[in-house]
C-alpha cells in the first residue's frame, strides 16, 4: 500500500466519521440530562435540507451551516414540547420525530432535487490543506475540527464544571435536582436543543460537505448509528470519538478491500460489520459490569413533572 | 391532472368506480382515463423512480384532460405492494403501471381480481391476459459508455460502483467491460458492491476507494449522483446514471445513460383509449427511445466521440450487439458461442462475469 492511498483512506475515514460523531455528541448531552431522543435521524435530515436550501439560495455555506443548526434546534423543540412539557412517551415521540423529519425534509427539499453547490472546503491555506501528507491533519473542513473540539469541550463540561454536574444530576436523579431547586425541565430543554443543533450540523455535513446535494433520505440511516454509538461509548465523549472513528474505519476499509479485490468475506458480511461490532461491544460491556445498566443515566427516558 | 392518493379520495374513487357500470358507455367515454403508477422509491430520488415519474408527467402533458394520473410512491416490494396496487385498481384506474421488479407477484395477483383493468409491470417476466411487461435494454447504453471509457481512461482501469449482483446489474457490468475491452484489450473493470441502491455517502466512499486503487474513470449502478461528485472532486471522469447528471459534476460528467419511459407510457395509454391494448412483452433499447445518451462533454476526445456514435449507430441498425460471441465466463466456460448473440433468456438470467472483470 503506497502512502498516497493511506493518506486518502485516512481522509475518507475522517469524513465518514464526522457526521456521526457530531450527531452522537449532541445525543450524548441530551441523554446525560435524562432525555432519550430517538429522533436523531429526523433532526439530521431537517438540518441537511435546511443547510442545503439556504446555502443554495444564498450562495454561502456558512449561512447554510447556521440554518442547519437552527433547523436541528427547531425540530428538537417539537420533541421537547411533546416529551418534556406534555410528558409524552419519549420513545414514541422520538420515533415519530424521525418519521416526521423524513417527510418534512422531503417536502422542503422537493424544489432542490438535482441541484448542487460548491463543497464545504478546508479551512487551512492550500499549502497545508493540499500538502501530500500534511493534509491528513490540515486538510479538513471546519466541522471536523469543531467535532474534535467538542469531544474535549463536552468531556470537560460534564466532568469538570458545575453546570455539567447539574446537568448530570438532572439526568441521574431528577426529583433530587428539583428538590434542591434546579429547573429540571428548563435544563432538559437546553440539552435537547443542544442535541438538535449538533444533529442538524451532522446532517448538514452530508448535504454541504460529503455529497453536496439534496436527495430524499440523504443521511441513509446514520442517525441510528449515532444513537447506537452513544450506548457503545457508555456516555463518555472520549469513547464516542473512538467508536465513531472505528465505525468510519470499518466502513471505509470495507470498500477499500473490495476495490483492491480482497474478498476474504462476502460483501454482505462486511456490510454487517459495524452493527455486529456495536452488538459485540455492548455485550462485552454488560458482561464486564454485571450491573446490567451500563452507566446509563438513571432517569434516562423517564418523564418528569414537578408536582 | 395529478393527484396524490389519499384515503378519502380513494373511498370516493371506489364509490365512483362502482357506479360506472350503471351510467352506460356514453358517459364513460367522456370521463378521463384513470392511469395509476406504483413506485418503489420517492419521486425525489432524481434516479430510477424520478425517471418513471417524468414519463408519467410526459404522458399527462401529451394526453391532457383525456387522462387522470395518480401515483403511490415509496411502496415496499413484496406482499404489501398488493394492497397499494389494489387501492389504485379500486380507485377507478383502468391502466396501472407497477414499476419495480418486486411488484411482479402482487401485480399478477391483483390483476386476477380485476380482469377488466390493464396492468403493466416493469422489469419482470410474468404476464397474463391483462398484464403486460416492459423493460429497457440499459446494457446498450452501457456498451456506449464502455466504449467511451476505453478511449478516455489513461490508466486502462474503470471503477464500477454497483448495487447488488442481480442479472440487470451483472449484464450492465459485462456490457460496459466488453465494450471497453474492444478499445483497449488490457482494460480492467473493478467493481465495488455498495450493497445498497441508495446511500449517497457510501456510494461516494466506494468511488473514492476505487479511485485510490487506480481507477481513473468511474461508472455506477446505484441511484445517487454521489459517485459522480467524488470523481469531480478527484479530477477524473465519470458517467451519470438514469438521468442527465451534468449539473452535479460539470467537468467529470462525460455523458449519462438516460432512462426515458415517456414514449412507452404515451403509446400504451393511447392503446387503452383506442381499445387496441394487448398483453405484450416490450424490451426497448436505444432504437426505441427507451435508452438515450445525455449530451457528450466537450472534454471527450474526437476519437472517443466518434467511436461512441459508431456504437450507437450499430446498435440502432442492428449490426452491433453488445453481447456477441464468443463470450466466456471467468471459469472459461463458453456462454455465448462464436458468431451468436446472447438471447433475451441468457441476458435476463445473467449471473456470470466475463474475463477481466474484478467483482
Amino acid at each position: 500500500m503506497t502512502s498516497a492511498i493511506l493518506v486518502s483512506i485516512l481522509m475518507t475515514l475522517v469524513a465518514a466519521s464526522t457526521p456521526i460523531l457530531l450527531a452522537a455528541l449532541g445525543e450524548l448531552v441530551a441523554e446525560k440530562a435524562g432525555v432519550l431522543n430517538l429522533g436523531v435521524e429526523g433532526m439530521m435530515l431537517c438540518g441537511a435540507v435546511a443547510g442545503f436550501a439556504v446555502a443554495f439560495s444564498s450562495g454561502s455555506t456558512t449561512l447554510g451551516l447556521f440554518a442547519a443548526l437552527l433547523a436541528g434546534v427547531a425540530t428538537a423543540m417539537v420533541f421537547a414540547v411533546l416529551a418534556l412539557s406534555l410528558n409524552a412517551n419519549q420513545v414514541a415521540t422520538g420515533l415519530a420525530l424521525t418519521i416526521f423529519g423524513i417527510g418534512a425534509s422531503s417536502l422542503i427539499g422537493a424544489g432542490f432535487v438535482g441541484r448542487t453547490i460548491p463543497r464545504l472546503g478546508p479551512i487551512f491555506p492550500a499549502a497545508l490543506s493540499e500538502h501530500p501528507w500534511l493534509r491528513v491533519v490540515f486538510g479538513h473542513d471546519i466541522l471536523v475540527y469543531l467535532s474534535l473540539a467538542l469531544v474535549i469541550g463536552i468531556g470537560f463540561f460534564l466532568r469538570r464544571t458545575r453546570p455539567g454536574l447539574i446537568l448530570r444530576a438532572v439526568g441521574e436523579n431528577d426529583a433530587s435536582a428539583h428538590a434542591i431547586g434546579y429547573p429540571v425541565i428548563a435544563i432538559r430543554y437546553a440539552a435537547v436543543a443542544f442535541g438538535g443543533a449538533l444533529a442538524g450540523l451532522g446532517g448538514a455535513y452530508f448535504s454541504l460537505a460529503l455529497t453536496p446535494m439534496w436527495a430524499d433520505r440523504l443521511t441513509a440511516g446514520r442517525g441510528w448509528i449515532a444513537l447506537a454509538l452513544v450506548v457503545f461509548s457508555a456516555w463518555r465523549p472520549g469513547r464516542l470519538l473512538v467508536g465513531a472513528y472505528l465505525f468510519g474505519a470499518v466502513a471505509t476499509l470495507e470498500l477499500q478491500a473490495k476495490a483492491a479485490g480482497v474478498s476474504f468475506l462476502a460483501p454482505e458480511v462486511l456490510a454487517m460489520a459495524p452493527y455486529l461490532a456495536t452488538i459485540a461491544v455492548l455485550t462485552m460491556m454488560s458482561l464486564g459490569r454485571r450491573t446490567g445498566r451500563l452507566d446509563a443515566p438513571a432517569c434516562l427516558g423517564k418523564p418528569f413533572s414537578a408536582v | 391532472m395529478t393527484s396524490i392518493i389519499t384515503r378519502r379520495r380513494l373511498t370516493f374513487g371506489a364509490a365512483a368506480a362502482s357506479t360506472l357500470p350503471l351510467v352506460g358507455r356514453g358517459a364513460q367515454a367522456q370521463a378521463p382515463l384513470g392511469v395509476g403508477f406504483v413506485y418503489v422509491g420517492p419521486i425525489g430520488d432524481h434516479g430510477y423512480t424520478w425517471t418513471h415519474d417524468q414519463g408519467r408527467l410526459a404522458a399527462e402533458k401529451h394526453h391532457g384532460a383525456k387522462i387522470k394520473t395518480s401515483f403511490l410512491e415509496n411502496v415496499a416490494e413484496g406482499p404489501d405492494a398488493a394492497r397499494a396496487i389494489r387501492q389504485l385498481a379500486q380507485a377507478g384506474n383502468q391502466l396501472i403501471f407497477t414499476t419495480s421488479f418486486g411488484f411482479m407477484n402482487p401485480t399478477i395477483q391483483v390483476a386476477k381480481q380485476f380482469p377488466k383493468i390493464k396492468f403493466e409491470h416493469a422489469t419482470g417476466y410474468m404476464r397474463a391476459e391483462n398484464v403486460a411487461t416492459y423493460n429497457a435494454r440499459f446494457y446498450e447504453g452501457r456498451a456506449v459508455i464502455g466504449t467511451i471509457a476505453g478511449h478516455m481512461s489513461k490508466a486502462g482501469q474503470a471503477g464500477y460502483v454497483a448495487s447488488f449482483p442481480i442479472p440487470e446489474v451483472v449484464m450492465g457490468i459485462n456490457a460496459f467491460h466488453l465494450a471497453a475491452r474492444k478499445v483497449n484489450p488490457n482494460f480492467k473493470t473493478k467493481v465495488v458492491w455498495a450493497s445498497t441502491w441508495y446511500d449517497p455517502a457510501k456510494e461516494a466512499d466506494a468511488a473514492k476507494a476505487l479511485i485510490d486503487q487506480g481507477a481513473d474513470i468511474i461508472t455506477q449502478h446505484t441511484d445517487s449522483a454521489a459517485p459522480l461528485q467524488a470523481a469531480e472532486q478527484r479530477g477524473i471522469f465519470a458517467f451519470g446514471q438514469a438521468s442527465d447528471m451534468r449539473a452535479f459534476a460539470p467537468k467529470a460528467h462525460l455523458t449519462a445513460i438516460v432512462d426515458d419511459w415517456s414514449g412507452y407510457y404515451i403509446r400504451r395509454i393511447q392503446e387503452v383509449m383506442d381499445g387496441t391494448w394487448k398483453s405484450t412483452d416490450t424490451w426497448g433499447g436505444i432504437k426505441d427511445g427507451f435508452v438515450r445518451l445525455a449530451p457528450f462533454n466537450e472534454a471527450m476526445t474526437p476519437a472517443a466521440r466518434a467511436a461512441a456514435e459508431e456504437v450507437q449507430k450499430g446498435i440502432v441498425a442492428g449490426t452491433l450487439h453488445p453481447f456477441t460471441g464468443e463470450l466466456k465466463d471467468q471459469k472459461g466456460e463458453v456462454r455465448v458461442k462464436a458468431g451468436e448473440t446472447a438471447s433475451n433468456e441468457i441476458l435476463s438470467k445473467m449471473d456470470w462475469f466475463v474475463d477481466g472483470v474484478q467483482a
